[in-house]
């Protein structure tokens, strides 16, 4: 899949995760992230993210997040939804 | 009777929060709501949500259901086919008709093929809303064989009708009683109306008798403090529970003695009554009380 | 330095206010000893307390660099007198002040100017929150604060470990020699527990008010013999960040699950009979358990004895219905609790040396039933954290979470296993504010774990048929659905010493890592 438009999904809401997603063409996957457990699950929350588009076989994608605490399938299904957005 | 539906509780499903911790609030059944509760920008986020919470998310053994989007708006396909793959309980279907109930069924039975899942896992319940469902219910159940309860809609019925909707429920009295007989008839549960003021605990209580009196035999709730007092009305009382446990002591001792007719406490003790005694004592037994 | 709970502690502290005594136990230390002295000097007949202003009092009180001054936090983030005798110390140039706080809130942000230019340099404190509490997090204190509870905070003064040069007691109302009450005047708040041992214990004293009232006022809660010099001032508090309008029960499903299934433990446990006595705090599931206890009492018509600590409408709703025959109250939270400690007789103040002071002949925790506590988290074993946040910066403290906990038959902590994916019971707490020796159990929404030194409790629990768990179980169901968290990385450098009740030290709190 392939990132056209910016596009958003998710909340600011407690266990929500806002995401936007931005194209990078050609300049592969960047993430930057911000979230109320950076110290303790700012690697398990880029790893899930990464999870995502490696099995929506996206190469070139820029995300900016605010996490509130979600746990891993609502990171899952907001990246989904944001990248489906932006298709 | 191997899965009780005193309460099935709404949850909003674009909220994951509320989705993450549906499984401890008490409810036998929670539907994961796609419909009403969902903005139209938001119908697709919450379906991705669902979708990914039915994968990953422990419901401790709640039976999910998940409400989709009516079949006839843009929805509603979409959600079925998103949704399916994940293995739901069962689907809702807001608004329903005989010709959605077979669409749906046989839509849902080509992804379970496809997707390797045993044919028929996945059940329908249809939502009776409107004065034609209310009428042509038995048509709508028998639509599909995945049918395994109907919840009645008060709301949406009585705006059909131009009916106004009351705490006291006069005007659903002949929808309640003739979802209550149907159900009977296919041995299917009637899901009774949620109880709209969620802070009347007293009304709800009221309400939910009412309903079981007609013979519903469980209750929406659309606030997880309505659970407990739902679960209390459709569970045997203790009496209850004592009463049904004498008299089957009473009809093993007259078996005992070659009697076929006994009594129990002066009177005349036959098959219906044990019959009801046993029922009471079945759900009692899956309530967890004995 | 290991301490008997495992917490590396160093052998010294630079800048520690005594010697280091590692933490050996909640009940090691009961010891008998003598209250320390204070110096009293007489005021004559003809001399007149009131003064014209703070710099006057602040000059005839001999301040001087390298002294401690206390205050009481009954005015809470309404509080301004703490900002306005800082600012006018530091404009008289005087340097070096230890600060004795009972607590610490935002309002008092200004504190940190104070630290960076020298006029502070040093905190003791029972609870701090906010920007003051983060700066203090990062390191911006050369020596490390003092964080006590405040049974233990009543200790240290009484000990004469925190010897007070002059005390700054915020007066709601005050009268021309120095008589104070905190339930009259535009900043009431009620009841001034915190203030007293000040009072007592402070070379100097000085009344703050913005109600001086003609002599003598009534009711005394502090008497004029203990009391120096008295300032008029425009206000002492914001009302609104005095008291909260009302305490809610909490509406979350999630909150009122988990106050149910500890109502369930209570009954289970024998304690909610006649002569029944709790405290609990004013959060919205401790407020929640507070009104599953209502109905059981009403519904088995059981009449408890009293009620105590932190006081709400609530407590007070149930006084009223009759449910219990008195309140014992070391700070009113609400307008409510404020009314009825002055209407009611039943209602009655208490000072934090009564509530909580292991070291006198009997606090009022060694009489209750049951105690409702809250946790940030919570290891396996049982040991508490309220003092920092699982980030390691400072964001409460113990209050009398340890004093309650240690005096109180049952109890119980009460929590969401896991908030904003921060699962609640982990290996180790960053950092230990009560031993978990004094705490029994936990309640969460998916579950309840007993600590295994209660056995006896865990027999009654199972006889109810209500399902215990062991809290390594509960620990693997919260990982389960949150993932393990990792651990944070902190500084050497010691910013807080955690002293328990009797002035050991359980644990100490290191400066974050940026």
């Amino acid at each position: 899949m392939v990132i056209n438009k910016p596009a958003r999904a998710g909340t600011l809401e407690s266990s929500d995760i806002y995401i936007m997603v931005q194209p990078n063409q050609g300049q592969g996957i960047e993430i930057q992230l911000d979230s109320i457990v950076l110290k303790q699950f700012g690697k398990q929350i880029q790893n899930v993210m990464r999870q995502t588009l490696k099995d929506l076989e996206i190469e070139d994608i820029k995300i900016i997040a605010n996490d509130r605490g979600a746990l891993d399938y609502t990171i899952r299904a907001r990246l989904e939804t944001a990248i489906n957005r932006a298709n | 009777m191997n899965r009780l539906r005193r309460t099935i509780l709404f949850m909003p499903g674009n909220n994951p929060n509320m989705i993450q911790n549906a499984g401890v609030l008490g409810a036998d059944s929670i539907i994961l709501d796609l419909e009403d509760s969902v903005s139209i920008e938001e119908k697709d986020a919450a379906r991705d949500l669902v979708h990914n919470a039915l994968k990953h998310v422990d419901f401790y053994g709640c039976e999910i259901v998940v409400r989709i989007n009516s079949p006839s708006s843009p929805f509603g396909i979409k959600d079925i086919q998103v949704i399916t793959k994940a293995k739901p309980d069962a689907f809702m279907i807001p608004m329903a008709t005989e010709e959605d109930m077979e669409e749906i069924c046989k839509l849902v039975g080509k992804i379970e093929r496809k997707e390797g899942i045993l044919e028929n896992t996945i059940k329908l319940i249809p939502i009776a809303e409107t004065a034609y469902s209310i009428e042509n219910i038995a048509d709508i159940i028998s639509a599909s064989n995945r049918t395994i309860a109907v919840l009645l809609g008060a709301e949406d019925l009585t705006a059909d009708l131009e009916v106004t909707r009351t705490k006291e429920g006069q005007e659903i009295l002949y929808a309640r009683s003739r979802i209550a007989h149907i159900c009977k008839t296919y041995k299917i549960d009637a899901i009774d109306t949620p109880f709209a003021d969620v802070d009347d605990f007293e009304g709800l209580r009221k309400d939910t008798i009412r309903g079981k009196g007609l013979g519903m035999t469980g209750k929406a709730a659309i606030n997880p403090r309505q659970i407990e007092i739902i679960n209390q009305v459709f569970t045997p009382t203790i009496d209850e529970i004592e009463y049904a446990q004498n008299v089957i002591k009473a009809m093993e001792e007259a078996k005992g003695k070659g009697k076929g007719v006994f009594s129990y406490q002066g009177k005349m003790v036959d098959a219906p009554i044990i019959d009801r005694a046993e029922t009471i004592l079945e759900k009692a037994k899956t309530a967890g009380v004995i | 330095m290991k301490n008997s709970l495992g917490r590396e502690i160093p052998e010294t502290i630079k800048g520690y206010y005594k010697e280091v005594k590692p933490f050996t136990g909640a009940y090691d230390n009961m010891a008998d000893i003598i209250k320390t002295q204070v110096r009293a000097k007489s005021i004559m007949p003809d001399e007149k307390k009131v003064l014209d202003n703070l710099e006057e009092v602040i000059k005839k009180s001999g301040l001087k660099d390298g002294m401690t001054i206390s205050f009481h936090h009954h005015l809470r983030n309404g509080d301004y007198v703490v900002n306005m005798v800082m600012n006018q110390i530091a404009s008289m140039g005087i340097k070096d002040i230890k600060i004795a706080a009972s607590s610490i809130f935002p309002i008092h942000s200004p504190l940190i100017d104070h630290m960076k230019s020298g006029v502070v340099t040093g905190l003791y404190t029972s609870y701090m929150s906010g920007p003051v509490a983060d700066a203090i997090s990062e390191g911006i204190l050369e020596n490390p604060i003092i964080m006590h509870t405040h049974g233990g905070r009543s200790r240290a003064i009484e000990s004469g470990d925190i010897k007070i040069d002059v005390a700054f007691i915020a007066s709601s109302t005050c009268d021309s020699y120095g008589n104070i009450n905190g339930v009259y005047g535009k900043s009431a708040c009620g009841v001034l527990g915190y203030a007293i041992s000040d009072a007592y214990y402070a070379e100097k004293v000085v009344a703050i008010t913005d109600n001086l009232v003609s002599y003598p006022v009534c009711p005394i809660e502090i008497s004029q013999d203990y009391v120096d010099y008295i300032v008029v001032v425009d206000k002492i508090g914001d009302p609104e960040g005095i008291v909260s309008g009302t305490t809610r029960i909490t509406k979350d499903p999630i909150g009122l699950k988990i106050a149910t299934l500890a109502a369930k433990v209570i009954e289970a446990s024998g304690l909610l009979k006649d002569g029944f006595s709790f405290q609990t705090g004013a959060g919205g599931i401790s407020l929640a358990v507070a009104a599953s206890i209502r109905e059981i009492m009403k519904d088995k018509n059981i009449k408890g004895s009293f009620m105590s600590g932190g006081i709400t409408g609530y407590m007070v709703d149930m006084l009223e219905e009759g449910l219990f025959d008195s309140i014992l109250d070391v700070q009113c939270f609400d307008l409510r609790a404020i009314e009825s400690l002055k209407n009611n007789k039943s209602h009655q103040p208490m000072t934090a040396t009564m509530y909580g002071n292991p070291h006198n002949k009997g606090a009022v925790v060694n009489n209750l039933d049951l105690m409702i506590l809250g946790a940030t988290e919570i290891d396996t074993d049982f040991n508490v954290n309220v003092t920092t946040g699982s980030n390691g910066i400072i964001m409460g403290g113990s209050g009398g979470h340890s004093d309650t906990a240690a005096g109180s038959k049952l109890a119980i902590v009460v929590s969401q296993l896991f908030k904003g994916r921060l699962p609640v019971i982990v290996d180790k707490v960053t950092t230990v504010s009560t031993p978990g020796e004094t705490v029994d159990v936990l309640v969460t929404e998916r579950g309840i774990a007993v600590n295994p030194k209660r056995q006896d409790l865990i027999a009654k629990l199972e006889k109810s048929k209500i399902k215990v768990m062991s809290i390594e179980k509960l620990k693997k169901i919260a990982e389960g659905i949150t993932g393990k968290p990792m651990e944070i990385e902190t500084d050497e450098r010691i910013v807080a010493a955690v002293e328990y009740r009797d002035g050991t030290i359980i644990d100490i709190v290191k400066k974050i890592k940026r």
